[in-house]
């Protein structure tokens, strides 16, 4: 697959502090690619480099294999920054044709894909009514459709769901779902872990400026996973762990143990293990982290400074 | 550009659709208006205390020499003293009395007033003057000289001033006067645009940062659009407001052209008025024409073509800086009371300075303030009406066009850095930072 976005060698510090240190990774078109970190890891800057907001101190940005240029290519792009707002007096309408031409559409472009996006979130009532007038979830999905309404390329999220009730963020997945199947790259930038695992493929972790992991969600939790297992045996387990050479018990509720893999073991080898000592084996399946875990033992890690970046 | 002309015109349309634009637009006008009725009710008398005041002659010099003054009148009562005059009860009705003993003509001392209010300085200086005059007088007599002769010695010269231009039948001194009539208010007026509409920018951007959409527009046009796009928008309101004001003041001129009789005849005719108007009214046609002759007097076209110029100049060399920590301020709009310091000092002192430069249009002060940006849309202006040199004008109007682009480049550079920075209080060093850092 080709990258819709490069990013290369990307550093940016603020005095003598450098919110993005030397971050590099690419973007599959069509992709959903998660940016993670904790509050403070750089992620802001980095997107707000992406956009053409703010210059790089060095590095680049490839849009297409070619340097980004804010000016020619920010319409392809839309951006929705965590610290996000609209006019609180200006009408709805009048608002989203206004931020839809600053994006360079046509004045008839930008008002009929306004009523259209309108319509479909049930704002129509709505039309002529001041920002400020709206409840919260409302003038997020004003702001969301503000953000996708010029049906841009590539489109970038940061904490998108913040401030959204069950409800209307399940809208806005199924929208964000919706655009990815007709193709649209999304970079979806959260420090909420769950989401990242329910909506993206691919990911870069970031902590205090540096990238401190970048990969497939599948395969990052397969270079992580800690050898662990959940048996569940007939008749009721007693006593394995008493001079097991294969592995080590965990747990034990009832029929089902969490069982470890001593060094060097295999799964198999723990199977073998069971059945000659007689147990039937009802279920047997491996325990992988979550991309929580990933991300705390990791961050806590790199915080140490003793990162080493793991190979994936 | 086009994205520039779409801010531009949503902060044009957003500021004049307000409902409080066109009460403020009315309301200005209409409190000018009232200052200035005030001002004349002050002036023409309205408020006038006047003074009955009781005179006991004991010398016997002053009787019947007195003149009343416009506020002041004189009654000579025949009572010895302050004494019998109360027991007869006759100094009811006067506010006070005044004492005049028997005084030596070369010692005139041990004069009195008697009041229950004490003498405001104008009525002191007014009774001690006609005192003072009466002795003078009889001193003269005493002395052996005419007072016929004294009045022929006397002298009132005028000055002319060959150097400025004047049309017969107009009095230097009046054009003096009227060069600082429309030099106060012309630096006033400029003062308190400057002040206004730059505020307005200072806020409007503050708002685009407390509302969190500074960001959403930065991620669609560059930041020095959105300022540049703010300061224009917000000086095509202003020149709104001034055409209506103008507008307003045009038709209020036919108004009370077309309703006070006399003045009809000759609303939008002018130049015709020296043979027509003097047969309906000779008194205000005789002032117009006086009116009609200072204008010619004055550089009015200068005057008018400068005051254009400061206003828009003035406006953008300093909405700029106003921009610039309205970018900076965050949440709380009563932490850019230091930030603006830097701002609203050198306007004030302008301001000073141009009073000053009223009174002596060709000091050094007043010239250096002219020339110098900071200073010169407000100085300036009030100096040209007097005339100035045109190397001064022309040095002050490049230096002005060149702070503006110093002021608006210095500006962007802040503006995006500050607009895009939250939850930090800004110092004035870190402002000065983000101006001059490189990248």
């Amino acid at each position: 697959m080709e990258s819709i976005l490069s990013i290369r060698h990307l550093t940016k510090a603020y005095a003598a502090h450098r919110a993005v240190d030397d971050i590099s990774f690419d973007i599959q078109r069509g992709s959903i690619f998660g940016l993670l970190g904790p509050n403070g890891a750089g992620k802001t800057t980095l997107l707000r480099m992406i956009t053409g907001i703010f210059y790089p101190d060095e590095g680049e940005v490839l849009f297409h294999g070619k340097p980004f240029n804010p000016l020619k290519d920010i319409s392809k792009i839309g951006y929705m920054p965590e610290e996000r707002g609209l006019y609180k007096k200006m009408q709805i309408g009048e608002q989203l044709i206004y931020l839809g031409q600053l994006k360079e559409m046509s004045l008839a472009h930008a008002r009929e894909r306004a009523r259209f996006w309108i319509d479909r979130f049930d704002l129509h009532q709505w039309w002529n009514k001041k920002v400020g007038d709206l409840s919260k979830g409302m003038q997020q999905k004003v702001q969301f459709i503000s953000t996708i309404m010029h049906e841009p390329e590539l489109l970038i999220l940061d904490e998108p769901f913040s401030g959204l009730d069950p409800l209307n963020s399940n809208l806005i997945k199924e929208e964000i779902f919706e655009m990815s199947r007709k193709g649209t790259t999304i970079i979806f930038s959260t420090h909420r872990m769950e989401q990242v695992e329910e909506i993206c493929k691919h990911l870069v972790l970031v902590n205090q400026g540096v990238k401190i992991l970048d990969g497939e969600i599948g395969h990052i939790k397969a270079t992580f996973k800690k050898h662990e297992f959940r048996v569940t045996l007939e008749p009721e387990p007693v006593g394995l762990d008493r001079e097991n050479p294969v592995f080590v018990v965990e747990s034990r509720k009832e029929h089902t143990l969490v069982i470890k893999l001593k060094e060097g073991r295999t799964n198999n080898e723990a199977l073998s293990y069971l059945m000659e000592k007689g147990y039937l084996i009802c279920a047997f399946e491996e325990i992988l982290p979550s991309i929580n875990e990933v991300f705390i033992t990791q961050v806590e890690r790199s915080s140490r400074k003793t990162s080493p970046l793991p190979a994936v | 550009m086009h994205k520039t002309w779409l801010i531009i015109r949503r902060e044009y349309l957003s500021r004049v659709k307000k409902k409080s634009f066109i009460v403020i637009t009315l309301l200005i006008p209409l409190l000018i208006a009232g200052f200035i009725a005030l001002e004349a009710f002050l002036i023409t008398g309205g408020n006038k205390q006047v003074l009955h005041v009781a005179v006991i002659d004991r010398s016997g010099l002053f009787k019947d020499n007195l003149t009343d003054g416009q506020q002041i009148f004189f009654s000579f009562v025949d009572a010895p003293d302050l004494q019998s005059l109360e027991s007869q009860q006759s100094a009811d009705g006067y506010d006070g009395v005044l004492v005049i003993p028997a005084i030596q003509l070369d010692h005139p001392t041990g004069f009195a007033y008697y009041s229950a209010h004490q003498l405001g300085l104008g009525p002191y200086e007014y009774i001690t003057g006609q005192l003072n005059k009466v002795i003078q007088n009889r001193r003269m007599i005493e002395a052996g000289i005419d007072k016929d002769k004294l009045d022929q010695m006397k002298s009132d010269v005028s000055l002319i001033q060959p150097g400025i231009s004047a049309p017969k039948g107009v009095d230097t001194a009046h054009i003096t006067y009227a060069a600082t009539v429309i030099g106060y208010i012309a630096g006033i007026f400029i003062y308190f645009i400057l002040f206004f509409y730059g505020m307005q920018v200072m806020r409007g951007v503050a708002e685009e940062k407390t509302n969190r959409i500074a960001e959403v527009l930065a991620s669609s046009v560059r930041p020095f659009q959105m300022m540049i796009g703010k300061v224009v928008g917000i000086a095509g309101v202003g020149l709104t407001q001034f055409l209506i004001w103008v507008i307003l003041a045009v038709a209020a001129i036919l108004v009370i052209g077309a309703t006070v009789p006399g003045l009809s005849a000759h609303a939008g005719q002018w130049s015709e008025i020296g043979q027509m108007g003097t047969a309906a009214n000779p008194q205000v046609a005789e002032a117009m024409q006086k009116a009609q002759n200072l204008m010619a007097a004055l550089p009015i076209t200068r005057i008018v073509l400068c005051f254009l110029f400061y206003f828009l100049g003035g406006y953008l060399f300093y909405a700029a800086l106003f921009a610039a920590v309205g970018s900076a301020v965050d949440q709380e709009m009563t932490e850019s009371q230091a930030l603006t310091v830097p701002i609203t000092l050198p306007l004030v002192i302008s301001f000073f300075i141009m009073f000053n430069a009223i009174q002596q249009p060709n000091s050094p002060l007043s010239v250096f303030a002219s020339i110098f940006p900071l200073s010169s849309p407000l100085v300036m202006i009030a100096r040209v009406p007097f005339g100035v040199p045109g190397w001064q004008l022309a040095l002050s109007a490049v230096l002005l066009i060149l702070g503006i682009v110093c002021t608006i480049w210095l500006a962007g550079r802040i503006y995006r850095t500050g607009i895009l920075l939250y939850g930090k209080k800004v110092t004035l060093k870190e402002l000065a930072k983000w101006a001059v850092r490189k990248g």
